[in-house]
């Protein structure tokens, strides 16, 4: 255990030294957060409740999207395993005495941690300033927020591993990572809240795995996940498992069949 | 990558007239069309993805009018327009300048400095940078809603009407095009910067893709006057749709988009060439 928390905090480190580019990212998060945040307010101007949000609700669930977009790497991709695969790197990662999915998912949460750190206050802080957040007071809310995100990002991982460890097949992965980032774009909530989808849409996308993603730790926060937040917290775990499983399995699969690509 | 370089326009020295700047344009482009055109199932599932992620704001937008009736005044068909317009005019854009994004990697690694020595256009050699055709992509989804929204309509066309619409993609392409540049030339001070030249490009696409009732006056004033993005489609819209502007603003700004247009490209050809000037290799 101790070597993975050594890698979580090597990667953390090593991805804080960007300081520019976060800057740059929580710039451009904060933009958009301040253009769908007008939008929402026009729709909710003539509806004043949707899906059980209020107009403050979604202006909200605006920035919340924005501080949370990096972190969960909604927009798709990778992980950090495709290029060594498609370099041929990854035979030194396979030689290495701990696991390969536990490896770079400790990698992954020291990025996903810089991300939190220095990209996710500053939209929220600034929505704060111009609208009036509905953010709770009480921490139990928190508390749940917090478990809620940390299950976020195994599910983000899990997804993107699974791309990755396709590349030991395919050897090129971009297409099928960009597929996914659309489908996962959509269907977790970064666009409009699932509540506001028509019927069968709404619920569709409430079975996937994405909206545990992003969908459920913003409405766990403003508390308004409809079952309450243990149930969801249930699925949200059961997906993290089922993805992280079919993960492993993969892995397996790749070590027994692959050539490792290079010279 | 290597054959790229090898079909890089090579000046003949028994000629000295350097290549047109469009030229090299079409040769780099081309070039780099063929490299990717190696990947033939990377670039039809990118292909398919783009067209796919094209399609995801209008599908926020379709389920936008699911719930209310009109927004900020517009009814779905006249935001479809704009959105319409919007889209078309971005993507033309971007098929054609949204390379200038990667300048940063250029200044960071110095192979800006590559490009300084050759005999061509330098801006020519950025936006052709890396072309690849899955850009064509998301042209056909934006042609298509606007299709959609000039029938749902019904306008009463008139020539003029007519050539205010083409018009207003013509000049919303330059004007994209202008951003995608002026934006990008962060790059030359800060190299890790992209990000926020991703919040000025495809952040104005965000916004004229909505009647601009919805941001207030204040901000609409400022997209009119200061950062003119009221011009890409919103003010040429208003008189092809046939509404007045909300905030009263006088007539010939409906027909103002060529003018702000023609500025805009030249104030960023200058600005280019002026940051080219200031270029400081990040050396060996």
């Amino acid at each position: 255990m101790r070597v993975y928390m050594t890698a979580a905090r090597l990667s953390f480190r090593r991805y804080m030294s960007y300081r520019s580019s976060f800057i740059a990212g929580a710039i451009t998060n904060t933009v958009f957060g301040f253009i769908r945040a007008a939008i929402l307010l026009a729709v909710w101007k003539q509806k004043p409740e949707i899906a059980g949000y209020d107009a403050s609700d979604a202006v909200t669930y605006t920035f919340l999207t924005q501080a949370l977009l990096a972190p969960l790497a909604i927009l798709g991709g990778t992980t950090e395993l495709s290029l060594r695969i498609r370099t041929g790197d990854v035979a030194v990662d396979l030689y290495r005495p701990c696991d390969l999915q536990g490896w770079f998912l400790a990698g992954d949460m020291g990025r996903a941690g810089s991300s939190l750190a220095l990209r996710s206050l500053p939209p929220l802080v600034a929505g704060a300033l111009v609208y009036r957040l509905s953010l709770p007071a009480a921490p139990v809310r928190w508390l749940e927020f917090a478990a809620s995100t940390l299950v976020a990002l195994l599910i983000s991982f899990a997804i993107r591993y699974l791309i990755s460890v396709s590349v030991f097949w395919t050897l090129d992965e971009r297409g099928a990572a960009s597929m996914l980032g659309v489908v996962g774009t959509f269907c977790s909530g970064m666009i409009l809240p699932l509540g506001m989808l028509p019927g069968w849409l709404g619920s569709l996308c409430y079975e996937l795995p994405w909206a545990s993603m992003l969908q459920v730790p913003i409405n766990v926060l403003l508390g308004a996940q409809p079952g309450g937040f243990a149930a969801a917290f249930g699925v949200q775990v059961l997906w993290a498992a089922a993805l992280l499983g079919l993960g492993r399995v993969c892995t397996a699969a790749a070590r027994h069949k692959v050539v490792v690509q290079g010279g | 990558m290597a054959e790229a370089q090898a079909a890089a326009p090579a000046p003949n020295p028994a000629d000295d007239r350097p290549l047109s700047a469009l030229r090299a344009y079409l040769l780099l482009a081309g070039a780099w069309a063929r490299s990717a055109r190696q990947y033939r199932a990377s670039l039809a599932l990118n292909t398919m993805a783009q067209m796919l992620t094209s399609c995801l704001d209008l599908v926020a937008l379709l389920v936008i009018y699911t719930q209310i009736q009109t927004l900020a005044g517009f009814t779905k068909p006249e935001t479809l327009y704009l959105y319409g317009t919007t889209r078309l005019s971005f993507a033309l854009s971007d098929l054609i300048a949204s390379s200038t994004d990667l300048l940063g990697d250029a200044v960071r690694l110095g192979t800006f400095d590559v490009i300084l020595i050759r005999p061509v256009s330098t801006l020519a050699q950025v936006m052709a940078n890396q072309f690849t055709p899955k850009r064509f992509a998301k042209t056909v989804p934006a042609a298509a809603t606007l299709g959609w929204a000039v029938v749902a309509l019904h306008i009463h066309w008139t020539v003029l009407k007519a050539a205010v619409c083409v018009g207003t993609v013509v000049c919303g392409t330059v004007i994209y095009i202008a951003l995608w540049v002026l934006a990008n030339l962060i790059s030359f001070f800060s190299p890790d910067a992209r990000e926020t030249a991703n919040s000025v490009t495809y952040g104005s696409e965000l916004v004229t893709e909505y009647p601009f009732g919805v941001f207030g006056k204040p901000a609409t004033l400022m997209l009119t006057f200061a950062l003119p993005l009221a011009f890409v489609t919103w003010q040429p819209s208003l008189y092809v749709v046939g509404r007045t502007d909300p905030l009263g603003l006088p007539g010939f700004l409906r027909f103002a988009a060529p003018v702000v247009a023609a500025v805009l490209a030249l104030l960023t050809a200058a600005a280019w060439r002026g940051a080219v000037r200031r270029y400081r290799s990040t050396g060996s």
